[in-house]
């Protein structure tokens, strides 16, 4: 009973921390660019409200999925406009971004003949293997007892990675991000790449949040994702931009969470405020490396984060 | 390139500018800044498009939308400013944007490259070196082999030996001489006489955005070419014998400084400047001058040592202290350091005495002595554009450090402390530093000069001190100096000739 207790453990922590898989590695993309985007948050909220009005009214998980890619990416154009092409400030931009983002899932909740809120959905990501493999002792639960989304973000992390470190386009999406002057005289069109990133981290923060409404907790609260989209910015930083790292890293935020619950089972007397609150020192002392430049730097920032480029000014 | 125009502003950078470059030649472009060289260049490599003309490569017109376009057709900058990524290798760099790199990367098949090509120019670089190791140099190298990667033909050089030692600039010119062979192109834009005579074999000179003459090497000398750039007769600065030396009026004994890192700069260093004498200090930018320069002013505080003006130790007095003690202070950075960029010439030509008389009346200032003050001084110094509530910072470099050398010397001083004074300068306005440096050494004044550029430095110091990492590694009196032991000294060789 105790063994199959700390792996139902270890799955949970999986599951909770695909979400912010997602959103994590949508970030790198972004950040990779120089593109610092706060709205994470808001971008998970718009993605996860989207996926989950599309299972249901039309009762289409994949529908959900893609819808909420490009919600999510429509979100961040917004913040890809006001950052590239505007040059404002990108940490205010990228906060407007998630109060919107906050309030219009609300709304879209509340709002008129659909009134989701409070509603469970009547279809969720279900996993995908039952019996056989899954039942392995140990690795089944853990390897083969997940929904598709999870496989497909492993699939996702993979590829990130290689195209970041191993392709022509990710040297020069990190040219991008850490010189762009040099990156634009070889050739490279900056505002371009800067777009294309800034985009595709949003779908994929916009699917990031879709995974909570539609596979992990398929019913609709206000605000259903906590503060995931602020422990993915955090993760980026822990995982010094690094693709692999931020899958870790997003396990271990979702085995912090799952701690909780699991040590009241053991009959472990800790204030469950205090375990709850875990996650969010960690997101603090992130940002505390974020907001110095140099610490930032030596962990292997991208030198030209949230840095506006224009050309005129070289 | 044939007719060239192109306007900023209403103002004419290039004036009907004509301009052939042979195959395999090594084409100089020599002028003052603003002479329209670089303009022209930056419209050959496709950065700016020209208002009328048209460039003509091997007898076809062709039209560069963008340094891409130029690229693509063979025709590469190598910019003062490089454009590498410092977080990436020299390989990573060599491959960024390149056309015919396969989108999978192969580190192998790119470091097997970057050897082929530095071996072919003897030009050896790491290519898995990280850019931000290598020295300053050898970055140059990877913007070169850069574009030869990319099979340029005609290759741009703006002022590449500005950051060099003179070693490095020998190999450079080795490297150039060996392009050429190979049938390349080079344009080659310096504003020193000496190297274009070294490895030029056509010479164009510009003035006021026009061409004003072009020559075969050989056949000009440096006279006449000088002639052609400032428009009249130079007064090279000269310096007449020995002046009077009087009393130390600056002495740092032993003195030790940590740099921003929090390293030892400055490692335990000693000199004495008497009046009327100017010893100037060589060496390659980060190798102590500027933690040396720092302490000296009092904005940095030594960890060790004492610093001496006119007998009395300052060592641990203020800035302001130190100034009424007698120190003028010319810093490298003229904007930030050494003038407030926001306020008027007038303005900061009062910076450092508006606290006493006659700037200040009790507690007031008197704004009729800023006004007749600063007239007489911009007058005197002759800074041009000037303009009644003109924020100093839009004054050209010229005009900038004409107001900074006013201030400085116009107050009761006996040490002038000067650092890269005539950086960025043309001909004309460090002409007039320098001899406004020599002014003050036959005045009695002690001078301690600061440069990276060894001409400057030989031309003007009694005594020249080499410094290197952080240390004073050798010691020349003017008459015994040469550029080329100063040079070796610079790049860390020792007197005993080990590496």
């Amino acid at each position: 009973m105790n063994e199959s207790a700390e792996i139902g453990l270890l799955v949970l922590a999986i599951a909770a921390g695909t979400p912010v898989v997602y959103a994590a590695v949508g970030e790198i993309l972004a950040e990779r660019a120089g593109v610092l985007n706060l709205g994470v948050q808001g971008m998970m909220l718009v993605g996860a409200v989207a996926g989950f009005w599309a299972v249901f009214t039309v009762e289409s998980l994949w529908l959900g999925v893609l819808l909420s890619l490009i919600v999510g990416a429509a979100a961040a154009a917004i913040h890809a406009f006001n950052s590239i092409t505007l040059r404002v400030n990108q940490i205010v931009s990228g906060l407007a971004l998630t109060i919107f983002g906050t309030g219009l899932s609300t709304f879209i909740g509340r709002a008129g003949e659909t009134q989701l809120a409070g509603e469970p959905a009547p279809k969720s990501f279900e996993p995908l293997l039952t019996g056989g493999l899954a039942d392995i002792p140990l690795i089944g639960p853990l390897v083969f007892g997940h929904d598709i989304l999870v496989y497909l973000s492993w699939l996702l992390v993979a590829a990130t990675s290689y195209y970041i470190f191993r392709t022509k386009p990710g040297l020069a999406l990190r040219a991008v991000g850490e010189d762009p002057p040099s990156a634009e005289s070889a050739g490279i069109d900056v505002a371009k790449v800067r777009y294309i990133h800034v985009l595709v981290g949003g779908a994929l923060a916009g699917l990031g949040g879709a995974y909570i409404s539609l596979a992990l907790v398929p019913s609709w609260t206000d605000e259903p994702i906590g503060q995931a989209g602020w422990i993915a910015i955090a993760l980026v930083i822990l995982a010094s931009w690094r693709p692999w790292r931020a899958l870790f890293a997003a396990y271990l935020f979702g085995a912090a969470g799952q701690l909780n619950f699991y040590l009241q089972t053991q009959g472990v007397d800790i204030p469950s405020n205090l375990l709850a609150m875990l996650p969010f020192v960690l997101a603090i002392l992130a940002m505390l490396v974020l907001a110095s430049g140099e610490r930032a730097r030596k962990l292997g920032a991208p030198a030209a984060l949230a840095i506006p480029y224009s050309r005129e000014q070289r | 390139m044939r007719g060239i125009n192109k306007s900023f502003y209403g103002v004419k950078a290039n004036d009907d500018v004509d301009f052939d470059l042979g195959v395999g030649e090594v084409h100089a472009l020599l002028g003052e800044n603003g002479a329209g060289k670089s303009t022209m260049c930056s419209v050959l490599a496709g950065l700016y498009r020209p208002d009328s003309g048209e460039i003509l490569l091997d007898g076809e017109p062709v039209a560069f939308g963008s340094p891409k376009d130029a690229l693509a057709a063979g025709v590469g900058m190598v910019y003062q400013h490089f454009r590498l990524v410092m977080n990436f290798t020299v390989a990573e760099n060599l491959a960024l944007g390149h056309p015919d790199v396969p989108t999978r990367l192969s580190e192998k098949d790119l470091v097997a490259k970057a050897h082929e090509l530095g071996d072919r120019y003897d030009f050896p670089v790491d290519p898995n070196a990280y850019v931000w190791q290598l020295s300053v140099g050898q970055q140059q190298r990877v913007e070169i082999l850069k574009l030869l990667y990319r099979e340029a033909r005609v290759l741009i050089l703006d002022e590449p030996t500005a950051v060099l030692t003179p070693q490095e600039g020998e190999a450079l010119f080795r490297t150039m001489r060996l392009m050429a062979e190979d049938g390349r192109s080079l344009i080659f834009v310096s504003h020193k006489l000496n190297e274009v005579k070294a490895v030029s074999d056509r010479v164009t000179v510009f003035r006021d955005g026009r061409v004003v003459g072009s020559a075969d090497t050989v056949d000009a000398t440096p006279k006449d070419l000088a002639r052609m750039m400032v428009g009249r007769d130079l007064d090279l600065p000269k310096r007449s014998g020995s002046a009077d030396r009087g009393a130390v009026v600056l002495s740092v004994r032993d003195l030790a400084v940590n740099d921003d890192r929090g390293l030892e700069g400055l490692r335990g260093v000693s000199i004495d400047i008497r009046q009327g004498e100017v010893v100037g200090i060589a060496g390659v930018a980060g190798n102590g001058q500027r933690e040396l320069t720092h302490a000296i002013a009092g904005l940095r505080a030594p960890t060790a040592g004492t610093v001496e003006l006119g007998g009395k130790d300052v060592t641990s007095r203020t800035v302001a202290h130190r100034i009424d003690a007698g120190l003028a202070y010319v810093p490298q950075s003229r904007l930030g350091v050494g003038l407030a960029s926001g306020l008027t010439a007038e303005e900061n030509l009062a910076l450092k005495g508006y606290r006493k008389p006659p700037y200040a009346k009790g507690r007031l200032l008197d704004q009729d002595v800023f006004k007749s003050r600063g007239d007489k001084l911009i007058d005197d110094f002759d800074v041009r554009g000037v303009r009644p509530g003109l924020p100093v910072r839009l004054l050209s470099g010229g005009n900038l450090q004409k107001v900074l050398f006013a201030r400085e010397v116009s107050q009761d001083h006996i040490v002038l402390m000067a650092r890269s004074p005539t950086r960025g300068l043309d001909v004309g306005a460090t002409e007039q530093v320098r001899n406004q440096i020599l002014a003050e050494r036959d005045a009695g004044i002690g001078v301690l000069l600061v440069s990276e550029d060894l001409d400057e430095l030989l031309s003007l110091s009694d005594r020249i001190l080499v410094f290197y990492e952080g240390k004073v590694v050798g010691e020349f009196s003017a008459e015994e100096a040469t550029p080329e032991e100063i040079g070796l000294l610079m790049a860390g060789h020792t007197e005993e000739g080990a590496a």
